[in-house]
This record gives C-alpha cells, sequence and structure tokens, in this order.
C-alpha cells in the first residue's frame, strides 16, 4: 500500500540515484477553507499494471468531487504483493494489457476473499474493462485457456479476435446516458445474478449479440468504457461517492460541484462519431 | 526495360496535382498495375533503404538524418511530405523517378508509421531501421503497445545490414535479442538525463512506487550527454563534442542522437567502396546544429513581432515532454484537441497527462472538436480556464488579440495543426508543407 504522496512531498529517490520521477499521478493541492464533513478512503486497484486508458481519471474525479462535495479523500494504491488496506470506503480499477493481467492475475486470486466480502457488504466499486473481466467468473482466450476470475460478478467472458473500438452512448436506467469509448476484444455476457450497466444506443458494449453494456451487482459498477468514464459521467460519480458516504457517516449531504464543463463535454461527444 | 506503370503512374500525379488532389492516389494506381514497382526502383540505391519508425518523433528525426547524409555528399530520396504510408513512398518515388523508371539517388531515408511499416518491409527490405520508441499512441488504431511492440520487432527482422535501437525504452532495446545477422547499434541518455524520458512503464507508476531496475545497459554508438539552453553534448568515438542547436524541446535533441546514430552508420561506418566519403563527424555535428524543426514540432512562428510556438501533441508522453519542455512562465497558452481518425478518437489520453504546471498561469484559450473534454480535464487539475471555442479559427484570432503583447504558445492535436497553420498563413509566414 502505497499512500498518493501530498503535493509538494518529496519523493525519494530510487536506487540508482537518479532524481525522483516526476511523471506520477497528483492530486491537486487542497485549498478549501471549510472544516471537512468527513474522510473517504478511496483504493485504487493495481494501478501499475491496470491503468492502460486514463484509469487515473475516475481515481482523480472521485477524490475532486469529494472535496468539492465537502469531504476528505484519501486516495490509496493497492499494487501485487501490498498489504491489502483496511477500512476501505470506496474502490476503483481499470483495464491493462494482457501482460498486465498476467501480473496481477495471482495477486488479485489471493485477495478473492476480501474483495467479495467488501462487494457483499456494500462497498463501491468502480471495475472497468480488465478488472470488469477479472472480477467475473472467468475469462477464457481465443486459444482455449481459462483465466479464472474472482467471481464476484456472475459474468463471464470470451476472447475473440474481433475488437470492438469506438465512442459508445448507453442508455442506464439509473444513471440516464453514460458516455465513453470502448476498446477490448473479449466479449462478456452476463447470468441472472447480475442487471446490464444499460442497452448500447450508439457502439456494441459487452458483446456484439445482445446490446447490453456493463454489469451492476449491489454497489458495483462494471464497465467497458474508458473516456475516462467518470468525468463526463458526473451522475455515476456521485452514485459512488454518496453511496460510499451514506455507509460510514448515515447520511450524505452534497456540494455544488460546477457541471458545466461536464454538461458541455458530453454534448460535444455526444454527436462525435462511432 | 520499360513500364509502362511509371509513365501511366506520374500522368495520374499531375492531373491529381492539378485537381488539388491527395497525394496517396498515384501511388496507389502504381501499386495497383504494378506491384514490384518499388522493390525494383528501391533496390538500384547503392546505400539501400533506411526506415525510421517508432511512436513519437519520426518526422523531425527523418528529416535529420536526411539532412546529415545530404552534409556528406550523398543523394537521399525521402517521403517529404509527411506521407508515411506505403502508397505515399510509391507516390513519393513517382514524383522523383524519370520516365524509365530510375531513381537518382544514394539511399531512401522513410518515415514510416509502424503498422505500415510492417507491409513496406515485407515489400522492400531495408538496409538499416531506426526504431525510435514504443508509447501509447492511437491504441484505439493498434490494440495494444505490446502489439506495437511486435510490428517494431517485425520492421527489424527483415532488416540486413544495421538495426538501430533507443537503448533507453526497454521494449525497443529488448528488440536486439531477437535480431540474428544484421548489427545492432544503440543511442542513449546520459544517466543524469534519464528521468526526463519516462518509458511508458514509468510514465504509469506513481511516485514513491518503485522503479523497475535497470537491465545492465549496453554501450551506445551515440549518447546524449548534456541539453543546454541552444546547445547539447553528444558523445560518440570516446569523445564528448558541443554543438549549437535550432531545435527547440529535449525529445528532440534526444532524436538528435538517434539520427546521428543512423547517419554515421550509413555514411561512416558504411562508406561505399572507392569513394571518398571517410568520417566527418564534424561536418555532421555543423549540419545538425543548422536543422530546423519539422512542421509543428516546436515550430516557432512570429505574430505582432513576437514568438508563436506550435507544439504536436498526439499522445500522453509526447504532451508530458512538451509541457516539460516549454515552460508556461511568460508565454500565453492556447490548446486544441480534435479527435478525427488523425488525431485517435479516444479521448482517455488527455487523462494520462498532469496539467499542474499551467495551473499557476492557466490556459487562455481552448479550442477544437474535443474542447470541452479538454476544459474538464483541466478542471479537475484545478488549472484555470479563459474562453473556450470548438471553432478553431475564431479560437485563434481571439487568442492571438487577447495575448498581443505576450509571446505564445500553442498545443495541438495533429489536424488542429493543420487548422491552425492554415489560419497563420493568412497573417504571417508558415512554411508550406505540400
Amino acid at each position: 500500500m502505497t499512500p498518493q504522496s501530498p503535493a509538494g512531498a518529496s519523493v525519494p529517490s530510487n536506487d540508482a540515484g537518479h532524481p525522483p520521477l516526476s511523471f506520477g499521478h497528483e492530486l491537486p493541492p487542497e485549498d478549501s477553507p471549510a472544516p471537512s464533513k468527513g474522510t473517504i478512503r478511496v483504493v485504487q486497484l493495481y494501478p501499475r499494471d491496470m491503468n492502460i486508458y486514463g484509469d487515473w481519471g475516475n481515481a482523480l474525479v472521485l477524490a475532486q468531487r469529494l472535496r468539492w462535495h465537502g469531504y476528505t479523500p484519501e486516495l490509496l494504491e493497492y499494487n501485487v504483493g501490498d498489504e491489502f488496506p483496511a477500512k476501505v470506503d470506496l474502490i476503483v480499477g481499470g483495464g491493462g494489457q494482457d501482460s498486465g493481467q498476467l501480473v496481477i492475475q495471482d495477486d488479485l486470486l489471493s485477495r478473492e476473499s476480501v474483495l467479495k466480502e467488501l462487494a457483499e457488504n456494500g462497498t463501491p466499486m468502480l471495475v472497468i474493462c480488465g478488472l470488469y473481466q477479472l472480477f467475473g467468473k472467468f475469462f477464457k482466450t481465443r486459444t482455449g485457456s481459462v483465466i479464472p476470475g474472482i467471481g464476484i460478478l456472475d459474468v463471464e467472458t470470451h476472447g475473440t479476435d474481433q475488437r470492438l473500438i469506438g465512442n459508445v452512448s448507453v442508455s442506464s436506467p439509473e444513471f440516464g446516458t453514460v458516455l465513453g469509448y470502448e476498446n477490448h476484444s473479449g466479449q462478456t455476457t452476463l447470468g441472472p445474478g447480475v442487471s446490464a450497466l444499460g442497452t448500447a444506443a450508439k457502439g456494441t458494449g459487452n458483446n456484439s449479440n445482445d446490446g447490453q453494456e456493463g454489469a451492476r451487482y449491489r454497489n458495483i459498477v462494471a464497465s467497458y468504457l474508458h473516456g475516462s468514464l467518470l468525468p463526463k459521467n458526473p451522475a455515476l460519480a456521485d452514485f459512488l461517492i454518496r453511496t460510499a458516504v451514506e455507509r460510514k457517516y448515515g447520511s450524505f449531504s452534497p456540494g455544488a460541484p460546477d457541471d458545466s464543463y461536464a454538461i458541455l463535454a458530453r454534448e460535444h461527444a455526444a454527436r462525435r462519431p462511432r | 526495360m520499360f513500364y509502362f506503370s511509371v509513365p501511366l503512374g506520374k500522368l495520374v500525379r499531375r492531373v491529381s496535382r492539378l485537381r488539388g488532389g491527395g497525394s496517396a492516389l498515384p501511388g496507389l494506381v502504381v501499386e495497383k498495375i504494378d506491384p514490384g514497382f518499388m522493390r525494383r526502383t528501391l533496390s538500384t540505391l547503392p546505400h539501400g533503404v533506411a526506415v525510421v519508425s517508432g511512436t513519437n518523433g519520426k518526422t523531425t528525426t527523418t528529416k535529420m538524418v536526411v539532412e546529415l547524409l545530404e552534409s556528406q555528399g550523398l543523394k537521399v530520396f525521402t517521403n517529404r511530405t509527411g506521407s508515411n504510408f506505403t502508397r505515399g513512398v510509391a507516390a513519393a518515388l513517382l514524383g522523383e523517378v524519370d520516365w524509365r523508371g530510375r531513381l537518382t539517388a544514394d539511399v531512401a531515408v522513410l518515415e514510416l508509421d509502424e503498422a505500415h511499416a510492417v507491409h513496406f518491409v515485407n515489400q522492400v527490405p531495408p538496409r538499416y531501421c531506426l526504431l525510435l520508441n514504443v508509447l501509447r499512441d492511437q491504441l484505439d488504431r493498434f490494440g495494444e503497445i505490446d502489439k506495437t511492440a511486435q510490428l517494431l520487432q517485425h520492421i527489424a527482422s527483415k532488416t540486413t545490414g544495421t538495426v538501430v535501437l533507443n537503448r533507453e525504452d526497454p521494449r525497443v532495446a529488448r528488440i536486439a535479442e531477437t535480431v540474428h545477422g544484421p548489427d545492432v547499434l544503440y543511442f542513449g541518455l546520459d544517466d543524469s538525463l534519464l528521468s526526463t524520458f519516462p518509458n511508458d512503464d514509468e510514465l504509469r507508476a506513481a511516485p514513491g512506487s518503485p522503479v523497475p531496475p535497470a537491465p545492465a545497459r549496453p554501450h551506445a554508438d551515440v549518447v546524449l550527454r548534456r541539453v543546454g539552453a541552444a546547445d547539447a553534448d553528444f558523445e560518440y568515438d570516446g569523445v564528448t563534442a558541443t554543438t549549437a542547436m535550432k531545435l527547440r524541446g529535449v525529445y528532440n535533441i534526444f532524436n538528435a542522437a538517434a539520427a546521428l546514430t543512423l547517419a554515421r552508420a550509413i555514411a561512416v561506418r558504411d562508406s561505399v567502396p572507392g569513394e571518398s566519403a571517410v568520417a566527418d563527424n564534424e561536418g555532421l555535428l555543423k549540419a545538425l546544429s543548422q536543422v530546423a524543426p519539422a512542421f509543428g514540432r516546436g515550430e516557432s512562428l512570429v505574430v505582432d513581432g513576437l514568438p508563436l510556438d506550435l507544439v504536436l501533441v498526439k499522445n500522453p508522453s509526447g504532451f508530458r515532454l512538451g509541457l516539460k519542455s516549454f515552460p508556461a512562465a511568460g508565454y500565453a497558452t492556447m490548446i486544441a484537441i480534435n479527435d478525427n481518425y488523425a488525431d485517435g478518437r479516444d479521448m482517455s489520453w488527455l487523462w494520462d497527462v498532469e496539467f499542474d504546471t499551467l495551473r499557476e498561469g492557466g490556459v487562455d484559450q481552448l479550442s477544437g472538436s474535443r474542447a470541452y473534454d479538454m476544459a474538464l480535464r483541466l478542471q479537475y487539475d484545478d488549472v484555470p480556464i479563459g474562453a473556450v471555442n470548438t471553432e478553431i479559427a475564431p479560437a485563434l484570432a481571439a487568442f492571438i488579440s487577447a495575448a498581443k503583447d505576450k509571446p505564445k504558445r500553442v498545443f495541438c492535436t495533429y489536424t488542429a495543426m493543420l487548422a491552425i497553420r492554415r489560419e497563420l498563413s493568412k497573417i504571417t509566414t508558415v512554411e508550406v508543407v505540400s
């Protein structure tokens, strides 16, 4: 577990004596004068190996919107071999290349029980693309080998040689229109234990057959959409935040984030070609 | 032997030029009716063919290699129009050959997009290849970064003479293990500069997370030792030479080390027997100091008597390096993000870039079809935003008039840059790119 370094804090240089890398992601400094309504611990799953299409954007949006709602985010990373953090309020995980998925596979399986317990208890989670697949029952590759998932979601994924790429617009009963961008060759089918996030109005979604996109189970939102997903879908971000705050403090008193750029970005994104 | 394909292709080229049409059509025509045209024509060159590929810096590096070789008295054929697809090469060849299909050149230096390079080397095995880097660029086109590395490896596998590799990019350096037969040369960085050039894995690593142990690094033919404000130190043959540089941006200067390595391989190491080409390192360095940036790669124009820098950004690492190479202080800043096919449609990459260096001065103007995606990105990094207008022409005009007394910098994606140059050419001198 590696705490996100506070802004301005020095990062230890590595063994080779090189100056510290300054390219990692950092939260902007906190500058709110108002007292915090509470602290929410957000854990990013495997950001080192599973962060290929702007997955940092989802973690950043959760942290910044927590601030804009008057809460203090505590953003932690969980990478392969780390000790799993205690008292987790919110989990976010992203996609990776095949090589990244191989690196985390064993570690993820070793964390199956703790993640399952958190999921069953109602901890809000967002899992995108690769971690969506691995939160399911299995991923069967094109060559027939089966990569086991941790089975939190009643879904199964089959590798194909067709890559589904492009802008996606999803119509979701809970969150309205969800906008994003898909890029995957695994095709996922939902079992009876989960519902879809929504139906794809533009783009493909889970697979090229049933028009469904993503999965919902308890407070887990699973999706193939990058974009990053949360910046242009503040309703989804605020669902995760509200759920985390209500579980920890009993009630959520929202602030008033300025979503005018998000609204305009959604309007323009919706008009772009597939 | 006389091939009808050549006069026909040249004719199509003339007609399509008259119509103001695209540069690839004549290439398509000649490819269809005479698939052997390119291989046959290029195989006659005494120094053969050199292919330059990789994610970032192909255009500038190719331009440098060409100018370095010309300084050594070689006549170089290149795909100057930036049409880095196979058809573009065929079209450029048609413009250079005579009506009998003969090409008067000593060597061809070709910039090729990774995926198209694979098709090209299957038709024309190059004598040299220069592989620059593998970074996340337009993954929506190629799928995954490891796939991109495989494309570069394929180029190396078809190369007959010398493979030049970036020692500091693990995915590129690793290609050496698969090269059997050709020589392998590296270009590299001084340890003190390594942190300036994060590779893709380091880009993803957060602060404080351990950097994977560096493998033992092989000897590099050319090492970039130091980058100054207007000069740089390169080490080769055991000596360090300082040279003035017109190029700006540390990544351009690192590509100069790449270009120097390839040019030395072609002109110095493999001089044609009986000819007078000998090691003229001084001439190479002098030529390097004269190289001006390629179209949009740190290009500086003059508007209202003050500089306006155009910085092309097309992937997270390029954007980060651009922000690092061109500090914001004292400059008015505009960012223009389009999402046309050539730019990449997926906007996720903006979230892999940190914009904290723009926080203090803010961004004066945003534009492009995804201006509001950029605005949203800046909002989440607490960067103040001036005006937003998705239309490039009025946005650029507003930016220029609002920042009349300040030097200006525009970060833009590929098609946004084309639009901006078109607008700027109405008010200042802009090099014409056909």
